[in-house]
């Protein structure tokens, strides 16, 4: 019992609340006056994905068949009534060579995905042996101060998937440094603010790519000398960057504009600039702080694709442009579950945050 | 100025309402606050002169907008003052200080803060010599005195509206004030909690006798309250319309006081005074 209630506000503290009205279904705890917010909770969503999925099936149904009477019209024209007919039972068979190249179904989409996990699968046990035939060597390597022998293999989804997450991270946190200390002194003078004004104006709406490219300028050249790949440094750094603005602005505007009672409170008490700053003013701003901060880290992850696209930066971003280059049979498909793993992971950052803002803060506040 | 004084018994007051023989606390002399505007300066303020004497009591009653809580956040020193000046204890005051300590309308508490952090947060400014023990006792002291006792480490948005405006008296008085400013601290509360938290207020105040500003809209509660109530003229440029010492025995009941025959005469000369 203890423990349910405990996972009920875990679960709404996260802004899943919907997950512990699935679980008081099963669990058979649900009252009837609790009927019609289970209706709108769960089985509304639920219905909306089938719509959704529904939807999707007949759309890739219908520009399937589209692609695949052009293609049919094609060879007509071009190679004549056999080559055609050819075509038509190529096409029938299910044969990759000649499978139309369009949006593809929800059902191909999940088994890209399987393939997926299975190339991680066998890719993770790749370097596991990798790993264990070197184990002894590379030992022996550091020993003598060489350099250890790594692994250079093709990275896995899930590889992928990680290595994006760190960009995002590393991008998130140097935007958390700039902005918040920056945002905090351009809040609380006024002389601050009209020097900082402009340039907060001018660069703001400025485009990840040219953010990237801006980064691209300045950082080959500070490592000129490194032979390290400076990739992942320029992306997060652009990541960092280009989302930084929302906490800078949020962080600002909490700033100056804390409840006056407050201020009256701090002043009546003379308290000194130090405990103002800790005890009042970082307090009371903190919601919309974490505002700003909720919105650079979705932001950041949107960013991030383009970003790792241009830099080369191995992550999903990379992963996508590589498989419409690629313009394998399936490429289509593993596009649109990385499309799907974009959006999840983003909604599961966005309530990362959230749990750490109704944690931190004084104010709860609720999962939109 | 033209004061009228209601009760024969006062006819020993001077005109601006002292008893020469007393020890003046706070001291207003020809106050004046200027708003300069587009269409020229509007003067909220002026000629106010108010002698209050120490462990007085004083309640400020006028007509919303007459300029009340402009005079009270002047002395409070979060208003700058235009003309005159404000003195306690003979000292010209400037800006604010914990000397002269705020109940405000609203509680204005940190919300992030347990009522015992709130009050701890004037203790800790008043007090720097004292051991953290020490400053602890005297916060919980007060929170008791408001009866909290078991509330100290709740935060202060879980606190109802009127428990808030509890913590709110606490940490004002805590921090040992030599005059407690008071801004229609009870303006916000339903009339139960109010009277609860007049009674509590009392109580304290009995005990610590710190001279005591406040605004109220409410003449039943400046008659219970104060030992003179002030009546401001309405604005622009309002002053002290009136003074009406009010000569009840401390410590006072609300049933004395409600049964006592002075009780309506005062009640009248105060909203004849307003409806004027």
């Amino acid at each position: 019992m203890k423990q349910s209630i405990t996972l009920g506000k875990v679960t709404k503290f996260m802004g899943l609340g919907f997950l512990s009205t699935l679980k008081d279904l099963f669990t058979g705890k649900l009252e009837k006056e609790d009927f019609k917010g289970f209706l709108r909770k769960v089985v509304v969503p639920i219905a909306s994905i089938l719509l959704f999925l529904g939807l999707w099936h007949l759309g890739s149904q219908s520009l399937y068949n589209t692609e695949a009477e052009f293609k049919i019209e094609k060879a007509l024209n071009d190679q004549g009534p056999e080559a055609a007919e050819a075509m038509r039972e190529c096409i029938a068979s299910g044969d990759i060579s000649c499978q139309p190249n369009t949006l593809p179904s929800p059902a191909k989409v999940w088994d890209s995905y399987k393939s997926l996990l299975k190339d991680h699968q066998i890719i993770s046990a790749d370097k596991t042996e990798f790993a264990e035939k070197t184990a002894t060597l590379n030992a022996k390597r550091i020993a003598e101060g060489k350099e250890p022998i790594v692994y250079t293999g093709r990275p896995s989804f899930v590889d992928q998937i990680f290595r994006s997450l760190k960009t995002v991270f590393a991008g998130f946190l140097l935007a958390l440094f700039i902005a918040v200390p920056l945002g905090i002194f351009i809040g609380l003078s006024p002389t601050l603010k009209s020097a900082f004004n402009w340039f907060i104006q001018i660069f703001k709406p400025v485009s990840p790519v040219v953010w990237y490219l801006l980064v691209f300028m300045i950082v080959k050249t500070l490592l000129i000398d490194s032979s390290e790949d400076s990739s992942f440094t320029i992306s997060f750094i652009s990541v960092g960057l280009c989302s930084m603005w929302a906490t800078l602005v949020n962080t600002a505007m909490g700033v100056s504009s804390v409840d006056k009672d407050y201020i009256n409170v701090a002043k009546v008490l003379k308290l000194g600039t130090f405990q103002k700053i800790f005890k009042v003013i970082l307090p009371s701003s903190l919601p919309l702080i974490f505002t700003g901060l909720k919105i650079t880290m979705s932001v950041g992850w949107m960013v991030l694709i383009a970003i790792e696209l241009l830099a080369q930066s191995p992550g999903l971003g990379t992963f996508v442009w590589e498989e419409f280059q690629n313009g394998a049979n399936d490429s289509n498909a593993k596009i649109i579950v990385a499309m799907f793993v974009i959006g999840i992971i983003g909604f599961l950052l966005d309530r990362l945050m959230l749990f750490v803002q109704n944690t931190v803060s004084f104010e709860k506040t609720d999962a939109i | 100025m033209s004061t009228t004084i209601a009760d024969k018994k006062t006819t020993g007051l001077l005109e601006n309402g002292l008893f020469p023989s007393n020890e003046v606390m706070l001291d207003l002399r020809q106050l004046k606050k200027v708003y300069p505007t587009p269409k020229g300066d509007y003067v909220v303020l002026e000629d106010l002169n108010l002698q209050i004497k120490k462990e007085e009591f004083v309640t400020i009653i006028g007509h919303s907008g007459c300029g009340k809580t402009t005079m009270l956040s002047m002395i409070a020193g979060l208003n700058p003052i235009s003309g005159g000046n404000i003195s306690v204890l003979g000292r010209h005051i400037k800006g604010p200080g914990p000397d002269r300590g705020v109940i405000f309308q609203a509680p204005s508490l940190m919300p992030w803060m347990t009522s015992l952090q709130n009050v701890m947060l004037g203790v800790n400014q008043v007090f720097p010599d004292a051991t953290k023990a020490q400053r602890n006792d005297i916060a919980k002291y007060y929170l008791q005195k408001v009866g909290l006792e078991d509330a100290f480490h709740k935060k202060a948005s879980d606190l109802s509206q009127g428990m808030q405006q509890r913590v709110g008296i606490a940490r004002a008085f805590a921090i040992k004030p030599k005059v407690l400013l008071l801004d229609e601290p009870f303006g916000m509360l339903d009339s139960l909690t109010r009277g609860e938290l007049q009674d509590t207020l009392i109580d304290i105040w009995n005990k610590e006798k710190i001279t005591a500003v406040m605004i109220t809209h409410d003449v039943d509660e400046a008659i219970f309250l104060a030992d003179r109530v002030v009546m401001m003229t309405s604005g622009p440029r309002a002053k002290i319309g009136d003074v009406l010492e009010i000569d009840f025995e401390r410590p006072r009941t609300r049933k004395a006081v409600l049964e006592h025959d002075d009780y309506y005469k005062y009640r009248k000369h105060l909203i004849d005074f307003l409806e004027h």
